[in-house]
């Protein structure tokens, strides 16, 4: 088990906990008196007090971690707990299958659509095979061949994204990853379907935006979505990776964040102290807010949806425009 | 005479400071080849459009040498220069840093968009300049690029931006971010309406803007040399377990694996792209004055587009 610190005084009630409740299961044990239910109500009690405290306070840091916490629920945990049938669809057709993205076709409560997440892996075998989440151009290219299939069968597209970053090594660049993400993006802001993202962990720079140019982008409330991670932004404009709690709070890469940027528009609530405590509990928060905004998008026209995506990605950025007449710079070479 | 005198390294040089040297020689008159290190005379550099005569080494353009090296003269115009950032996030020291590349540039932010001809045809352009922090891309730049896109729709010209960045600007956050998924989605918009697209990668095209409209061209050109990939060199060779293959990442790397069109040397650019938009139907075709049309472009409906293309 991979423990945060500031989880573990809840660790350590969960310990106790258990062992009280050990101690009421056996009949036997002198220590079993008539008050151990009531001292075992207290102490949970205790726990969801605790539990609301520390959750009440985290810091961007914090949520960094939290969102990469190696028990919180992956794509495929999800889709398992939100999906009535999936049938995964493997390959890009050019060259190979990448762990790191998964797809396929699926039943939402009966809503036929298409899923495609980032995947990373629980043990050092998986995590290989999922390359840690960081997509290759493959992943890239079999989202895109998915998502032009979903647009031929009107099949609303849900996209789940959970990694560090897209894969930059050198047979990522060798293949293209650049230009996979690039018309990813392309392509999906031409899509006649409803798109919905969801960032459910960690949102890292290009990699996520990579399957994200959706009519809706809903963030769990425990993630991140962020240019650049807080360490790499330490390192670049300080020198020093321990900036990287500075940086994440400078970068605003917390939900609460994305939504004040209005590059987010929903929070999804998860379920008290984090996804991770109650995978169930997260995917039924998730649930609910996906098929909402897929009912309310699946009223809208194609076009209606291709303009409403447009409208919202040509928005968003904020910069001072001077009057027309305040050039500034290069005017003329003449 | 001391033992130890004997050991010891006799000056040779005069010991000056470097600074006081400099001074005999004035101000910008030579220059250091960054590549091969070759003492260069300025003005034969910039006569020779900043590439080193010695190792023909391209060095990295203001965006108005640029301008200067590639538009017929007195037809550029630059738009969109009245846009500014502002400090979104609140993040530290970030616009004194920017103040600290107004004051040295001139410019308000890395990109410059203008309109102007190219061999006669006429073309709305994008120019970074990477000495404003590294042409990243900003809320500012991102529109820009947006902004040239639109241009070109409503002129119904075609588009040639000249890409050099560093990669996102991180002092914007997620706003820097969802500057890749703007510029593509304009970029979607400048393919529907038909009108080329033609990409000029310039050292160096990383990051954020390669992985969005940098990479989106119709057709795509790389000067010699021009560092081009997704992460940092330094970066990669960090993180991989083998060296990276020599030339990795560079303009030719980039050809090699069929991530660029041509790589062409500078002084040819301005002539290759009147050739690529002319056979793309936008200008005038120049023919051989003694060649009749239709043994040069055979089938009729290049003629066709030669004609529409002369009116």
């Amino acid at each position: 088990m991979n423990i945060l610190e500031y989880e573990k005084s809840i660790a350590e009630i969960d310990r106790d906990l258990e062992k009280l409740r050990a101690i009421a299961d056996d009949p036997k044990n002198p220590q079993n008196t008539r008050e151990l239910p009531q001292q075992i109500e207290s102490l949970a009690r205790h726990r969801t007090s605790v539990l609301q405290n520390i959750f009440a306070q985290l810091t961007p840091w914090d949520k960094v971690l939290l969102s990469r916490h190696a028990q919180r629920p992956y794509t495929l945990d999800y889709i398992g707990n939100i999906c009535d049938h999936f049938q995964e669809l493997h390959g890009d057709r050019l060259y190979s299958d990448d762990g790191a993205i998964v797809s396929g076709l699926a039943s939402l409560d009966g809503r036929r659509v298409a899923i495609i997440g980032h995947q990373k892996g629980r043990d050092i075998k998986e995590r290989m095979h999922r390359n840690f989440g960081n997509a290759r151009p493959e992943g890239y290219r079999k989202a895109l061949r998915v998502m032009k299939l979903a647009c031929k069968f009107g099949l609303p597209i849900i996209t789940l994204v959970d990694t560090p970053g897209a894969a930059a090594d050198v047979a990522a660049d060798e293949r293209g990853i650049s230009a996979a993400l690039a018309w990813n993006m392309f392509e999906m802001t031409t899509m006649p379907v409803p798109i919905v993202a969801a960032v459910i962990g960690e949102g890292g720079s290009g990699g996520a935006l990579g399957i994200a140019v959706a009519n809706r982008v809903v963030m769990l409330e425990h993630a991140i979505y962020s240019v650049i991670a807080p360490e790499g932004c330490a390192t670049i404009l300080w020198r020093d990776i321990e900036k990287k709690t500075d940086a994440a709070k400078h970068l605003n890469l917390t939900a609460q964040g994305a939504v004040s940027l209005g590059i987010v528009d929903e929070i999804v609530q998860e379920p008290l102290g984090g996804a991770h405590r109650d995978w169930h509990g997260a995917a039924d928060f998730l649930k609910l807010a996906l098929v909402r905004h897929i009912d309310e998008l699946s009223k809208m026209s194609p076009t209606e949806l291709v303009d409403d995506r447009y409208r919202k990605f040509r928005s968003m950025g904020q910069y001072v425009e001077e009057l027309p007449g305040a050039m500034h710079g290069v005017e003329t070479n003449g | 005479m001391p033992p130890e005198s004997w050991f010891r390294k006799k000056t040779k040089f005069s010991q000056a400071p470097a600074s006081s040297i400099g001074s005999a020689v004035p101000d910008g008159v030579a220059t250091k080849c960054a590549k091969c290190a070759q003492i260069l005379f300025t003005k034969d550099l910039e006569k020779n459009l900043k590439v080193c005569p010695n190792c023909g080494f391209h060095h990295k353009l203001s965006a108005s040498e640029r301008i200067e090296y590639t538009f017929d003269p007195e037809t550029f115009q630059a738009l969109h220069q009245n846009l500014r950032s502002s400090d979104p996030l609140k993040f530290p020291d970030y616009l004194q840093k920017l103040d600290k590349y107004v004051d040295a540039t001139g410019l308000w932010d890395g990109v410059v968009n203008g309109v102007g001809a190219i061999g006669g045809v006429q073309i709305v352009c994008s120019i970074a300049d990477f000495r404003f922090k590294a042409a990243s891309m900003g809320a500012v730049a991102g529109e820009k690029i947006v902004r040239a896109m639109e241009e070109a729709c409503a002129r119904r010209i075609p588009l040639v931006v000249f890409t050099a960045s560093g990669g996102a600007r991180m002092e914007e956050g997620l706003l820097s971010l969802m500057q890749m998924a703007k510029t593509s989605a304009a970029a979607a918009k400048l393919a529907a309406d038909g009108l080329p697209y033609v990409v000029v990668m310039t050292d160096a095209t990383v990051g954020g803007v390669l992985a969005a409209y940098g990479s989106l061209g119709d057709i795509i050109i790389a000067e010699p040399g021009a560092t081009i990939g997704l992460a940092g060199a330094r970066v990669v060779a960090q993180t991989a377990l083998q060296k990276p293959p020599v030339g990795y990442q560079t303009a030719e790397w980039q050809l090699e694996h069929g991530h660029v069109d041509q790589v062409i040397l500078r002084k040819d650019i301005p002539a290759a792209l009147t050739s690529l938009l002319q056979l793309l139907g936008f200008g005038a075709v120049r023919l051989p004055a003694d060649v009749p049309i239709a043994r040069v472009y055979g089938s009729l409906e290049t003629v066709q587009v030669v004609a529409r293309s002369n009116e």
